[in-house]
């Protein structure tokens, strides 16, 4: 696949000196939804506000589309829709007239038909002659992206669309972006919701510090880093690990009622089977067991500490 | 040039002003109104004439000056300072749109009411006094040329004003007394020689002595220089515009 966003060696430091960004490099690939994790000031609103064309980067540059965003900047920002973080709207104005204002601004023609469409995906169309003003926060939310789909973009950026917002609006908020994949649109979407990554993106980046530790497939990632783990419950609780168990690394559980034991999958033996048998020898018996796959928000707080 | 970006921040620029049209022009009016009662009649009826002027036509061109530069700068400021205020600037800043295509809608929309506002106040006057405009092509160039500079004007405060008290601090401290003092309700002439000196420094004078000469046929200072300094001022608050603009001054970091 080829990329429709390249961030090359982008660099951000601001007057006060503050690096937010350090040289990042990325390729977004068409078509896949990215999402980039990280801490909060870890530099992911910096990152799409650069490559959008909000801030200026201090050195590298960014091409979308074929386009430098800097000598080129119409050609790519013509591609690029935003969602920005904050509920930004001009709250005396109507739902239809604002989403006619954003297109208007890209230059589009006028067409109603088209963002009428939009308004009715987004679940906003008995609302498009309401005052902003009288809309929920999660309506607003909406409005926003109506706003950056307005002009047709081929990618579209999604700063935290679901911060604060509740449970059930933000797989409202999942449903839009899987519909909008399917439409081919590219969605990068930045979140501290590790949940959200994975149960949306197709790539997951995570960023501190202004720089992308780990950018990976997702499925892989879990895979490759995941940790899973083995939780044995026993009829009879210990107080302390039998010496014969000692090679296992065992911790033990909640009042020792448990052991627990953490293995790599992509290891070539996982041990699961000898720890059996030798926890049959040491004559502790089992009462039930279960494994469990480590999550995605694992492996991120372990990287995040790893360069902390 | 984006052109439909342009029409698009101008047309909903203008929305604005419609829709609070009652207060957008009934305060003006309202405004004028007294000011023609007030000095027009209980005042103006002792003073007579001004340069071979019933007083009351007199103030004219200076009461719609007094309205078109406070209206066009408050209009134009505020109109750039809500997106900023409300955060909706990302919006311009993330489109294809460059400086000259942001400046000519917002500035074209405060010019524009200012616009409206100024032929009012002058339909107005036309009730109260008799008035004949000597020169009426000149009258609209000044008049236009007045909206469009101190929209400009107000454009700059508007990027600049971190919050709302900065955003009337400059046409309450600076060109409220500019207008005031640059002869709106009275001639050059009638100064002390001091004052007629210091006075040559307010560039307000030379705007409002233009305007007026296109409604009289005589001025305080000789309209090629009013036309100069005017010119002058558009070409100013343009170059702060684009070096604004250039640099991400207050606007872009």
């Amino acid at each position: 696949m080829s990329s429709i966003v390249s961030v090359l060696s982008l660099r951000k430091a601001y007057a006060d000196g503050f690096e937010a960004l350090k040289s990042v490099n990325l390729e977004i690939e068409e078509g896949e939804i990215l999402a980039l994790l990280g801490p909060n000031g870890a530099g992911k609103t910096t990152l799409i506000s650069t490559i959008c064309g909000i801030t200026v980067p201090t050195s590298g540059a960014v091409v979308v589309g074929g386009f430098d965003t800097q000598a080129d900047f119409r050609g790519a920002r013509n591609l690029i829709g935003l969602v920005p973080q904050e509920i930004n709207l001009e709250p005396f104005e109507t739902v239809m007239n604002t989403v006619r204002f954003s297109r208007g601004l890209f230059g589009k023609p006028r067409n109603d038909a088209y963002l009428e469409n939009i308004l009715k995906k987004l679940s906003l169309h008995d609302k498009k002659d309401s005052k902003i003003m009288m809309l929920s926060g999660g309506m607003k939310r909406r409005v926003l992206i109506a706003k950056a789909l307005s002009h047709e973009p081929r990618v579209l950026f999604l700063d935290e669309p679901t911060a604060g917002v509740d449970v059930e609006l933000r797989k409202d908020m999942w449903n839009v972006v899987a519909d909008l994949k399917a439409d081919g649109v590219t969605i990068i979407l930045t979140t501290h919701y590790i949940e959200e990554a994975e149960a949306i993106a197709d790539r997951v980046g995570i960023i501190s510090k202004g720089e992308i530790l780990l950018i990976q497939d997702k499925a892989e990632m879990m895979a490759q880093m995941g940790k899973k783990q083995l939780v044995v419950d026993l009829a009879v609780p210990v107080i302390e690990i039998p010496a014969a168990l000692a090679a296992y690394s065992l911790e033990i559980g909640p009042e020792g009622a448990s052991l627990i034991y953490t293995y790599d999958t992509k290891g070539e033996r996982t041990g699961i089977t000898t720890l059996l048998n030798d926890l049959q020898k040491a004559g502790l018996q089992m009462a039930d067991m279960q494994t469990r796959q480590s999550s995605l928000e694992d492996i991120f707080v372990g990287l995040v500490k790893e360069t902390a | 040039m984006n052109f439909t970006a342009v029409a698009s921040i101008y047309r909903f620029e203008m929305a604005r002003f419609f829709r609070t049209i009652t207060q957008s022009l009934v305060s003006p009016v309202l405004s004028t109104s007294l000011y023609f009662v007030v000095f027009g009649t209980a005042i103006g009826s002792r003073i007579q004439e001004v340069e071979g002027i019933s007083y009351g036509a007199f103030i004219v061109p200076g009461l719609i000056m007094l309205s078109v530069m406070t209206q066009a700068t408050s209009n134009a400021s505020f109109g750039i300072y809500f997106p900023k205020f409300m955060g909706t600037i990302y919006e311009l800043l993330s489109a294809p749109v460059n400086f000259l295509e942001i400046t000519l809608g917002y500035v074209g929309a405060a010019a524009t009411k200012s616009l409206f506002i100024g032929i009012i106040i002058l339909i107005t006057a036309f009730f109260f006094v008799d008035i004949t405009i000597a020169h009426p092509f000149a009258m609209i160039a000044f008049l236009v040329l007045t909206c469009i500079s101190f929209s400009l004007l107000g454009f700059i405060i508007g990027i600049w004003a971190g919050n709302f008290e900065q955003l009337q601090l400059i046409p309450l401290l600076i060109i409220t007394p500019l207008v005031f003092l640059g002869g709106s309700f009275y001639s050059v002439t009638m100064l002390p020689p001091v004052w007629q000196t210091i006075t040559m420094f307010n560039p307000v004078v030379y705007l409002i002595s233009g305007f007026r000469w296109s409604f009289f046929g005589t001025a305080d200072v000789s309209i090629g220089l009013s036309l100069a300094a005017i010119a002058f001022f558009t070409g100013a608050c343009l170059v702060a515009i684009w070096w604004i603009f250039r640099t991400g001054w207050r606007i872009r970091q």
